[in-house]
């Protein structure tokens, strides 16, 4: 299993701006041939496929920043409906509300269900457990990981991860997964070929992206170390609303730009959150992405 | 009887205004002031001066908000002497403290 050795070497081919976005484009992917061997007698069928990350819809926010939130959401919907209606999923990368009221994931139930890509995967962002309960969430999307927030799928050879780092906080740190959660991530990649391509989402992002922002989760490095011998790991997030990238040894980490608002670059703010632009503005700040795999192309696209 | 009830409700107005009531602002991702002192029996008051939520949690769970929108406030009394390390529940990296004092 030298190749991936020599994959992971050649992570990063080619860098371009597309005219709708940025636009990756990487060889750091794994040979077709490993990717059938790794979904072993499973693979139903071969080749490559697409789908969409959308981040931080935060239905229920109404405040400068942006007083429509349901458009912006709409906006996005429409935006994958005509340029990724062949999406194979939809991951959804958190805050799908602002206060995680029941009104609000009603309304951002309805706009989601207006999306031509009907397999839909939601992790949470910590605005949509603020409940004591965190009922709101779990009651509506906690059946694919039984409550628990964090599980796992295949599609097509690529083995997708689910986890949630925004219960169990602790004072004075930063995101965090916990130790339950650790343990089953590490049972989960347990016995999977190396060559096997992973996509792993959260809502915060699972590196210290800056940590005096509360941008990072404490306990990443312990779940970052389980996907070492892996030849490609897809990092995927939301919760910072900007695009940022990036790659390290087998990792590729991507940052989703929100559908609601953009908040300012790490340090140059006195703190993070809702950061208002001109109107005519606003939809240039805000966007979704299309992920292809074999090779792994990414593509941000903005609204405007 | 009577005149001792008059003079009981004469005092507690009195108790009550001992400890002038402290506000702590919820500003850019920080508490402000990030340490207060104050005596036993002070009620402190949070408020919300962000366009984003945030809660008032202690590290010991002494005492919880609920999740404050912009200009919510969240009001706790100190009634015993000790130091009440808090943070925000869903900013973690936010952390302030409360030292009280004995009268």
């Amino acid at each position: 299993m030298k190749d991936h050795d020599i994959s992971r070497r050649g992570a990063l081919s080619c860098l371009a701006w597309g005219g709708a976005g940025l636009l990756w484009t990487m060889a750091g992917g794994v040979p077709t041939a490993s990717v059938l061997a790794a979904g072993g007698d499973k693979a139903k069928t071969a080749g490559s496929f697409s789908f969409v990350q959308m981040s931080d819809t935060h239905i229920g926010f109404n405040k400068e920043a942006n007083p429509d939130t349901v458009g912006t959401t709409r906006a996005a919907i429409d935006l994958i409906n005509a340029s990724a209606s062949d999406a194979a999923l939809v991951l959804h990368t958190g805050d799908i509300t602002h206060l995680s009221r029941a009104g609000e994931f009603d309304t951002a139930a309805e706009l989601l269900k207006g999306l031509k890509p009907t397999e839909l995967h939601l992790v949470p962002g910590e605005h949509d457990v603020l409940d004591t309960s965190k009922s709101a969430f779990f009651d509506r999307y906690g059946a694919p990981s039984k409550g628990k927030g964090y599980y796992s799928f295949d599609h097509q050879g690529v083995h997708f991860i689910a986890l949630i780092n925004v219960l169990d906080f602790q004072a004075g740190g930063q995101g965090r997964l916990g130790a339950a959660q650790l343990e089953w991530l590490e049972d989960d990649l347990k016995g999977r070929s190396a060559s096997q391509p992973i996509v792993i989402f959260t809502h915060i992002p699972l590196w210290s992206l800056y940590d005096k922002w509360g941008w990072s989760t404490d306990d990443w490095p312990q779940a970052m170390s389980y996907l070492k011998r892996f030849g490609s790991v897809t990092a995927l997030n939301g919760h910072i609303h900007q695009v940022v990238q990036k790659v390290e040894g087998n990792v590729s980490y991507f940052t989703a730009a929100s559908t609601s608002y953009p908040q300012p670059k790490a340090g140059e703010a006195d703190g993070p959150g809702p950061m208002t632009v001109p109107a005519d503005k606003l939809r240039a700040a805000l966007g979704i992405r299309r992920i292809e795999t074999l090779p792994l192309k990414i593509s941000d696209s903005s609204l405007a | 009887m009577n005149r001792f009830l008059i003079i009981a409700a004469l005092l507690l107005p009195t108790l009550a205004h001992a400890a002038a009531p402290v506000q702590v602002v919820i500003k850019s991702f920080a508490f402000g002031p990030e340490t207060v002192r104050v005596t036993a029996g002070t009620t402190v008051t949070w408020v919300n001066k962000d366009i984003e939520p945030h809660t008032v949690v202690s590290n010991d769970k002494t005492f919880q908000s609920e999740a404050l929108d912009t200009d919510e406030t969240f009001s706790f009394t100190f009634d015993k002497p000790g130091s009440y390390g808090y943070f925000c529940s869903i900013h973690p990296h936010m952390i302030g403290k409360v030292e009280v004092t004995a009268k």
